[in-house]
């Protein structure tokens, strides 16, 4: 994956930031992507292109469980969103819904990033280069097992079981 | 083992877990609203245009719906998706459905304790981030998305990673004028708005034991502010005798090993606590209600799966009384159950001859969604969960959280007050 960086270093950016309150009722995921971000910056969605990654602070998606979160931003176009540590219920939405990559980053590696720099991420060998920075890399956190599955097979949805405890009723 | 631990055992068919591990754990019951309920019935419709097909939910007799959010329909958007979930639960069989205008209805969270629908011991999902709050009643209770709660509603089941378990005990004799909220919020300010992040955070101690079910109530619902997985007290006589005042359904409570071990003990002695407020933009963000005194305010919100329980509006007709609001003042019971109840105590009156506007339950202004919603620059003490920027409007408008009874103390005067310093001006 390559593609530019947009930069936000606060910590603790919210659900109702990323997507507010009122457009909860929204279900059709390109009127959404509209009002990424809406709270923190209204140039976003403009700025953004298919493919970009988002760079925050700790704590991203903390507050509520809106899965409008992930879908918004995925669908304005971030592809992953590197930031010391993600709230839970984002980073299980973002993974299980197959929107986007949340990468747990070192808070120095956040620091030493800046916006509009040209990042490739190989979660293959848990690598991200600096282009912009004379390629120097930086190590991301593996993802653990069951999320190395899920985002493999494209979310939660597509996931098929191979474990005893994994047999389960239905079509999946 | 903790409770939680000993719950995600029981589900996943295992004789111990530890935290770290993954599991994937039977549901007892799922719950979702207006809001998330069409986010459900979208992965479903986007999962069959890939050829695949919903053939049913696993059991709907486990499946609950509440129209809460964007309720009584805010506009023609609401009144759709309020259409396509209707539709929806009658075509898979879900019985429990509690429509606005139908009889009860309100908050999903407050429901699920005021109508028993959870039960202790059990592990309840619900697409809310808020239902951490159902933990009082000693189940594992966690909030999920559309996806998660899609898959729960085909396998009736779902991976979890076992949480490890903060506990906090809570001592001493309880001030006057000192309620749950409180309490959490000093929590909260303390370990941070990511402190317990994939974490449980469980309360005991003998404020616990004497905290009525309500108030409990609002100690879990507040876990989602600090980042956690599940709010949890494991079950006592007070839940016992909360849940059979509700209902005659049988179940099989949990309660935590001796030897159980948790990541973290805080030890809170409440004697000297004092009325919390908790100022934008953060839950965490806290300070004494009297070092703030002064701060000028335009409205105070009483309502919310936080602040709208019985127990919550008494406390605060109880300042009222006789009184007249300075502030546009705003109570919205958090069910119908309760707005009746608070009907035939006379609680009502109280509100509206203080001035007050009281409304059907909704959560409404708290999300920003409608009914109060705020405008620029407007600023509201407000007895619900979240204060983040826009969160109750307008991106550049501003909301305290405190307790019912200082909203109400700061309603009659139209700034932050204690409620230790009514009368002394």
């Amino acid at each position: 994956m390559r593609g530019k960086v947009h930069k936000y270093a606060s910590a603790n950016i919210d659900t109702d930031v990323i997507i507010p309150g009122p457009y909860l009722k929204i279900h059709d995921h390109r009127e959404l992507a509209k009002h990424a971000m809406e709270g923190l910056d209204l140039k976003f969605p403009e700025k953004v292109s298919e493919g970009d990654f988002l760079v925050s602070g700790s704590n991203f998606g903390c507050g509520s469980s809106r899965e409008h979160a992930p879908i918004a931003l995925s669908h304005a176009g971030i592809k992953a969103i590197l930031a010391p540590s993600f709230a839970r219920i984002f980073y299980r939405n973002a993974v299980d819904g197959g929107y986007l990559l949340p990468i747990e980053i070192e808070e120095s590696t956040m620091k030493r990033i800046d916006d509009k720099d040209e990042l490739e991420i190989d979660i293959s060998q848990n690598k991200i280069t600096n282009l912009t920075k004379n390629k120097e890399s930086y190590d991301m956190k593996p993802f653990p097992d069951l999320i190395a599955k899920i985002v493999e097979a494209g979310g939660l949805m597509n996931f098929k079981y191979d474990t005893e405890e994994g047999k389960t009723r239905g079509n999946i | 083992m903790t409770v939680t631990e000993k719950i995600l055992a029981r589900a996943s068919d295992k004789q111990k877990v530890s935290p770290g591990d993954v599991i994937f754990a039977k549901v007892d019951k799922l719950m979702m609203h207006d809001v998330s309920g069409p986010g459900v019935i979208k992965v479903f419709n986007e999962w069959e245009k890939k050829g695949k097909k919903f053939e049913g939910i696993w059991d709907p007799a486990r499946v609950w719906i509440t129209e809460d959010h964007f309720v009584p329909s805010a506009d023609k958007i609401s009144a759709e998706n309020i259409d396509t979930l209707s539709k929806w639960a009658e075509k898979y069989g879900v019985k429990k459905h509690f429509k606005y205008g139908l009889g009860q209805y309100g908050i999903c969270h407050t429901l699920s304790h005021e109508e028993a629908l959870v039960l202790p011991g059990e592990v309840y999902v619900g697409g809310d981030s808020h239902t951490n709050t159902t933990g009082a009643m000693g189940a594992f209770a966690a909030g999920l998305g559309h996806t998660d709660i899609a898959y729960v509603l085909i396998n009736g089941v779902t991976w979890f990673r076992v949480p490890e378990t903060m506990l906090f005990r809570l001592s001493g004799k309880k001030p006057d004028y000192i309620m749950a909220k409180d309490m959490i919020l000093s929590i909260i300010g303390e370990v941070g708005t990511d402190g317990a992040n994939y974490k449980a955070m469980q309360f005991s101690g003998k404020i616990i034991k004497e905290l009525p079910m309500e108030e409990r109530l609002t100690l879990t619902n507040m876990t989602t502010e600090a980042g956690a997985k599940n709010g949890i007290i494991e079950a006592d006589e007070t839940t016992d005798q909360y849940i059979h005042e509700r209902t005659d359904a049988k179940y099989s409570s949990l309660v935590g090993d001796d030897n159980a071990e948790f990541s973290e003990v805080f030890d809170y002695e409440i004697d000297k606590m004092e009325p919390i407020v908790a100022k934008p933009f953060s839950p965490g963000n806290i300070s004494a209600a009297r070092d703030l005194q002064g701060v000028e305010i335009n409205k105070a919100y009483i309502g919310s799966c936080t602040g709208a329980k019985l127990e919550d509006l008494r406390l605060a007709a109880k300042f009222m009384k006789g009184k007249k609001v300075k502030i546009r003042t705003e109570v919205l019971p958090a069910t119908q159950s309760i707005y009746l109840k608070a009907m035939n105590e006379g609680l009502i009156n109280t509100f509206i001859e203080a001035g007050a506007v009281v409304g059907p339950p909704t959560c409404g202004a708290c999300c920003g969604a409608h009914m109060g919603v705020l405008g620029k620059d407007e600023i509201c003490i407000s007895t619900t969960n979240r204060n983040f920027p826009g969160r109750m409007g307008h991106v550049e408008s501003q909301t305290y959280l405190a307790s019912p009874i200082v909203v109400a103390a700061s309603s009659l005067t139209g700034k932050i007050t204690d409620p230790r310093d009514t009368g002394k001006n």
